[in-house]
């Protein structure tokens, strides 16, 4: 009887960690996301999107030129980064689903997946930006491009292969090529997944700080041109986050609003939108 | 409904042209050759980068604890002994942890809960790093260095050996403030692999040994945890990646600096992604941007390393479950 209760109690010891640890997650996420918006309510007023970044101490100033910024960015790293990923992800479900290429693709870009994207900003830099000479918003882009790629093509996979292979055997016996197959009816059928994929790609890039550390820059003007450093919500967050100056901290819990709530809410869309696909 | 008359030949099959197939194809085999392309591009492109810095210090680089520009002097041993000892602190936190929330989430949880705390868990994993680290340096930091460092020191700081591990003046940010954070960044990622890998347990396995009278904390330890322990592992390996090379929210709460004369957790440090994300910017081209260079090569190694052992097990895991 004895072993029986120590058993028990035992086993009640861990469940009871277990919820702890349950409420130990969820602890820190109410903790981040309550400071977050006290914090960042403050700072959020229209300014915030009609000013440029101010010099410390100045009274006024927003962040308009590193909103403007960091919207060019992402959606250019999208831009490009979409096509080639779904591409990708066509060829590892379609045509090299079990060849020796497709098999090792896949895993490379599984390590893609998780490799720390401050690499793939010395990469870039060191193609492009020692290259040119210059900090370059497109050098940004293409960084940004560079970690949609591996997300994109993870899901579109993914997705290809939940296809049922008679919805292909059936477009087939129409007479249908393959390339008219996977285009009309396959990726027809995993579009909200492969959507999906690439909001949750576009939430990911758009809180990345670490490679436009060395390519895209900052810059303290309004500039939209390409050619030159642009201003990006995270690399001014963290230049303000940095800084003594209670204004540009001030300024930089509002940009932490946006980005989160952009972030949260591009992966909530993403869930429900998935979601509701799969109801059918 | 026909309207061609019975007599006539039957139209000729045109055979399925394929041209447009092939070359459909072979476009997104190219596309797909890109993320080959790209592993091997950056590999090569940080060693030419590094060539500098490789060809002055060569071994001895990573065993110098000198990192001096203005002298030229370049050591990388401070910012590895960072990366290593603030991603090791997060796993020491992150592991049972994940392993309490995956238990939670597929054993003790009520039905209808275990979607939204799923999703509240994988939310937490996609909070982007600059506010973990923003939040870290401006709101948990001086919390941790008035409460949790005065504690640690009073309780662990007492024991013989690793109380040098918590000793020291309270400075908030450092080593320990940095491994805590990443700690909080890397559990959703473990918890929700360890989910996965927990929920192929067949039901069959479990339910035989809850028919035997095990209670529910024996079944996960000694009947799912056997059966998924590749997963787990390989969970795990994929956290430490994403810990090794975390760069924002470890370069705001580190503390950034290149002398550590103390065994404490609690002195500032730095980590090979903080050093470049404070440096590289700025660094003179020439030897010191190669020596950064150098660094990010080294972590990329590392954490390439890492991450495939991690991927071979989870394999392991999938090729087991059809038995």
């Amino acid at each position: 009887m004895e072993l029986l209760a120590r058993r028990k109690l035992t086993n009640q010891i861990a469940l009871g960690m277990s919820m702890a640890a349950m409420a130990f997650g969820l602890f820190w996420l109410a903790w981040i996301l309550v400071t977050v918006i006290q914090l960042g309510i403050d700072g959020l007023s229209l300014s915030l999107f009609t000013e440029m970044t101010p010099p410390p101490g100045a009274e006024t100033g927003g962040l308009a030129n590193a909103i403007v910024g960091s919207l060019i960015l992402v959606g250019l790293g999208t831009l490009v980064g979409t096509p080639i990923g779904i591409m990708a992800g066509i060829y590892l479900a379609e045509y090299g689903r079990f060849t020796l290429l497709g098999r090792v693709t896949r895993f490379v870009n599984d390590l893609l997946l998780s490799a720390p994207s401050i690499v793939i900003g010395l990469f870039v830099y060191a193609v492009i930006v020692a290259t040119t000479g210059k900090f370059s918003a497109w050098s940004g882009a293409v960084a940004l491009a560079l970690l949609v790629l591996p997300i994109v093509v993870r899901t579109t996979e993914n997705m290809l292969m939940l296809v049922p292979g008679s919805l292909r055997e059936a477009a087939f016996a129409l007479g249908a090529p393959k390339h008219v197959v996977i285009r009309k009816v396959t990726l027809r059928a995993a579009r909200s997944g492969v959507v999906t994929g690439v909001l949750l790609a576009v939430a990911r890039i758009a809180g990345e700080t670490a490679p436009l550390l060395f390519t895209a820059l900052s810059n303290q003007f309004w500039s939209v041109d390409l050619n030159e450093p642009m201003a990006n919500l995270p690399v001014t967050i963290f230049k303000f986050a940095m800084s003594p100056f209670e204004d540009w901290q001030r300024l930089a819990w509002a940009g932490v609003l946006l980005i989160t709530l952009g972030v949260l809410g591009l992966n909530i869309i993403a869930r429900v939108m998935f979601r509701a696909e799969k109801l059918h | 409904m026909n309207s061609r008359p019975l007599d006539t030949a039957p139209p000729v099959r045109k055979p399925v042209n394929q041209m447009g197939s092939r070359i459909f194809g072979g476009l997104s085999m190219l596309f797909a050759l890109l993320a080959l392309i790209l592993l091997a591009g950056i590999i090569v492109a940080l060693t030419i980068e590094s060539m500098p810095s490789l060809k002055a210090f060569g071994p001895a680089f990573l065993f110098s604890t000198e990192w001096n520009p203005p002298a030229e002097q370049f050591g990388a041993l401070i910012p590895i002994y960072g990366t290593l000892v603030t991603s090791i602190i997060a796993l020491v936190i992150a592991v049972p942890v994940s392993f309490g929330i995956a238990l939670f989430l597929t054993e003790l949880s009520p039905l209808w809960l275990r979607r939204p705390l799923g999703t509240a868990v994988e939310l937490l994993a996609a909070v982007p790093s600059i506010v973990f680290g923003m939040w870290g340096l401006l709101i948990f930091a001086p919390i941790f260095a008035e409460y949790i460092q005065p504690l640690l020191r009073a309780t662990l700081g007492q024991l013989p050996f690793i109380g040098q591990l918590f000793s020291g003046p309270s400075l908030g940010i450092g080593l320990l403030c940095a491994g805590v954070i990443l700690a909080v960044m890397i559990i959703p990622y473990i918890a929700s692999v360890m989910r996965d890998v927990f929920e192929v347990t067949p039901a069959m396995l479990k339910e035989s040994a809850y028919g035997l009278g095990c209670t529910t904390w024996e079944v996960m330890w000694r009947v799912v945890l056997p059966y998924t322990k590749n997963g787990v592992v390989g969970g795990i390996m994929l956290g430490l990646g994403r810990a090794l090379g975390e760069t924002m929210a470890v370069t705001f709460v580190i503390g950034n600096t290149n002398f550590l004369s103390t065994a404490s957790l609690f002195a500032p440090g730095n980590s090979i992604t903080s050093a470049l994300a404070n440096e590289f910017a700025e660094a003179e081209r020439g030897l010191h941007t190669a020596s950064l260079m150098e660094l990010g090569l080294i972590l990329f190694v590392i954490t390439l390393i890492v991450l495939v052992l991690s991927k071979l097990l989870l394999l392991r895991l999938s090729a087991n479950e059809g038995r």
